[in-house]
């Protein structure tokens, strides 16, 4: 048993444990387990990145056991370690140990602890199979695996209906994204007749099959499966239009939102766009949609965040449109920066998360941004921890984010598949960032407190040295997580055009940021200012409707919910149901009428029995 | 000996089996229903004897006496289990002697 697949495999025992054993296991036993098998997954996870970059070969791969084949195409159990996946076991392992460690002492007095850090494990699992998979069955096997462990945290706890009808908005919104995806992998199939996604991208580029189209107008086969790939993506990532679920899936306990729905199962839409970068090359126009639904997301969740008043639906937001950064990035062909930006973003977007969940915890669950204020004094820890999140996701210069999405801006200028107007949008989506980060700060660090005077500041998250460990640690990673690039041009492309966008970009895209702060400081005067005891959530139609998401649920029940349980109340007695029930009432017939038969009267039976005699002799006779 | 045609015979035996069947199936009174089996069974009888006269064969008669000795048994079996019912219960309706009805 090699390192490679012994990576998954540590979460997976502690899952199984955890989840035969359930409450019988004392919280001790039951976070040292699962927290171990993290830090030795995040070990593992180091000692191959280590290997990986010291070693002359650029791939380790390790092959368990073949799964099934098709005709000649074989679909194995095995794992493939290129500096993409590097880069996302680190990711996931690091940012996830840190996270288990947080949650195991956030969710210490909740009474299924067990459960959770079960499903938190399998999760890990899914996740490592889904960023390992050599092949895209494998790959499809661990996105179910994520949507399965999204479906069960959202809804862990599930006496309250409002988590339960979150959990089940989350899976039917990704399921749609993932039967795109399956099509789209019956496509790929169909036309390479490959599933391996090495040979994919390497076929993608000299199958003639594949690229060329019949006729000039008629798009090829490039063209389909990228884009149902990209709708695979967009469920998953949360992006126009099905990005409906994220806010709601807020109804989880925190740590998963910084697991989950922050730091990794939500990018799993990018990594699928960037691990089959070779079809999606062969796409161009498909790149451009990329980079257009990426940018639309992005601002339109930018002026969403800009109305929130729950902190969490506000950090959803803006993981939103983070991660339309992301795909921007991908759609303009700058690969290794949406990557770059992946990464950071799991850094600090799980320390925001993380303390904005301590901060939670302190108030006795109060999530409401109106009613906190002036938590500068009364949590200075968790205040500064936030800023640091805070100044990484606006992009401070020096911060990792700051890195990242520079990177991104930069390479939008002169892309042939973005171009000015893209350049224009991500910019304007950066002020919106910064105008967002600064209300969010300002509502719920400055100001004066408006939650009761009496209220006791709950101390069990705000002392504990583990806890504050993780968080500091997390926070230095978002700082200097910037200066830690890795290579990955042996896996994905790079741009080799002289980059000659003018200087005049840059500055601009520095200067965004403080011009953003500066506004806001004007602007949310009012939530910074000293005296002000209370505030009232803004009720103008306007507000209202960016609170709600931009009216997408109210669209989606007009246009798909409502109809669909209109067909569903008329079908209620099922039209097939009444076919198949044709032949039990045949049946039932003839049950009554042997029945009556049976009457119990001999002179009945008698008469039967002559009649029936008579009826045979004349059969035969006749 | 006059030759009586074969299908006479033959009708005489079914319209008496008739007239049995019909006998058994519309009477309640068990006393009746015995009597209109005895009619079957001769029914069946005179079928034997008729044909075996056309084959010019001993069978038939031998089979009617087999039958005859066999009706004679039965009915005093019969007899005696409806003395026993009239004991018993009073009456020979077989309707409420019925006990078959689940």
């Amino acid at each position: 048993m090699n390192l490679l697949a012994s990576l998954p495999l540590y979460p997976l025992l502690s899952f199984l444990v955890l989840i035969s054993f359930g409450k019988r296991l004392s919280w001790a036993v039951a976070s040292w387990l699962s927290v171990g098998a993290m830090g030795l997954s995040a070990l593992c996870s180091l000692v191959l990145f280590a290997q990986l970059s010291t070693s002359e070969v650029n791939v380790i791969t390790s092959h368990l056991w073949q799964w099934f084949s098709i005709g000649s195409a074989k679909v194995n159990v095995s794992f493939y370690l290129d500096a993409l996946s590097a880069v996302m076991i680190l990711v996931v392992t690091g940012v996830g140990f840190l996270i288990h460690l947080f949650a195991a002492i956030y969710m210490k007095n909740d009474e299924n602890f067990t459960r959770f850090m079960a499903y938190m494990n399998l999760f890990i699992v899914a996740m490592l199979v889904l960023v390992l998979a050599d092949n895209l069955v494998l790959l499809y096997l661990g996105w179910e695996g994520v949507g399965l462990c999204s479906f069960l945290l959202i809804g862990f706890w599930y006496q309250e209906k409002s988590n339960v009808l979150a959990a089940r908005k989350a899976f039917i919104v990704t399921r749609i994204g993932d039967t795109a995806m399956a099509i789209g992998l019956f496509l790929l199939f169909k036309s390479l007749s490959s599933l391996n996604i090495v040979e994919i991208n390497q076929l993608a580029q000299t199958s003639d099959v594949f690229s060329l189209s019949l006729a000039n107008n008629e798009p090829s086969d490039a063209y389909w499966a990228a884009l149902l790939l990209l709708g695979g993506a967009v469920g998953k990532s949360a992006q126009l239009p099905l990005q409906t679920w994220l806010p709601d899936a807020m109804a989880g306990p925190t740590p998963v939102s910084a697991l989950i729905h922050a730091a990794t199962m939500v990018t799993a839409g990018v990594y699928l766009i960037a691990r089959m970068n070779g079809v999606f090359i062969m796409a161009p126009e498909v790149m451009t949609y990329v980079a257009w639904l990426g940018v639309i997301t992005l601002l339109l969740a930018g002026v969403a965040a800009l109305a929130q008043t729950d902190i969490k639906r506000v950090l959803a937001y803006s993981t939103m449109s983070q991660i339309g950064y992301m795909m921007l990035a991908l759609g303009a062909g700058a690969w290794s920066a949406g990557v770059f930006h992946l990464m950071t973003h799991a850094f600090f977007k799980a320390l925001l998360f993380l303390t904005a969940g301590a901060v939670i915890l302190a108030l006795h669950h109060q999530q409401n941004l109106f009613k906190m204020g002036g938590l500068l004094k009364k949590l200075p820890f968790e205040s500064a921890l936030f800023f640091i999140g805070l100044s990484c996701l606006v992009a401070l210069p020096g911060t990792s984010g700051f890195f990242s999405k520079e990177a991104i801006i930069a390479s939008l200028w002169s892309s042939p598949t973005a171009g000015a107007s893209l350049w224009w949008c991500a910019i304007l989506g950066a002020l919106l960032t910064s105008i967002y980060s600064c209300r969010l700060f300002f509502l719920a660090f400055l100001g004066d407190q408006r939650f009761p005077k009496d209220l006791v500041i709950s101390e069990h998250v705000d002392t504990n040295y583990i806890l504050r460990a993780a968080l500091v640690f997390l926070a230095l990673l978002s700082l200097f997580g910037g200066l830690f690039t890795v290579d990955l041009s042996t896996v994905l492309p790079v741009n080799n055009k002289s980059e000659l966008s003018p200087d005049w970009l840059h500055i601009v895209a520095i200067l965004t940021p403080f011009i953003g702060i500066a506004f806001s400081w004007f602007y949310f005067k009012r939530y910074r200012n000293k005296g002000i005891t209370s505030l009232e959530e803004s009720q103008s139609s306007w507000v209202v409707f960016c609170r709600n998401g931009l009216g997408f649920d109210v669209i989606y029940r007009f246009l798909l919910v409502k109809p669909y349980c209109f067909i569903a109340e008329l079908n209620r007695r099922d039209l097939f149901d009444q076919l198949i029930m044709l032949s039990a009432r045949y049946v039932g017939i003839w049950r009554d009428i042997l029945s009556a038969s049976q009457n119990g009267s001999l002179r009945w039976f008698a008469a039967t029995f002559g009649l029936s005699m008579v009826g045979l002799i004349l059969v035969v006779i006749l | 000996m006059t030759d009586i045609p074969l299908v006479h015979v033959l009708i005489l035996s079914s319209l008496l089996f008739t007239i049995g069947f019909v006998g058994v199936v519309v009477r309640k009174n068990t006393l009746f229903m015995l009597m209109s089996l005895e009619v079957m069974l001769n029914a069946v009888g005179v079928a034997f004897i008729g044909a075996g006269s056309v084959w010019q064969e001993a069978d038939g008669q031998i089979m009617f006496m087999l039958i005859l000795t066999l009706a004679a048994a039965e009915v005093a079996v019969g007899l005696a289990l409806l003395i026993r019912m009239q004991r018993h219960y009073r009456t020979l309706d077989i309707d409420v002697l019925s006990k078959m009805k689940g």
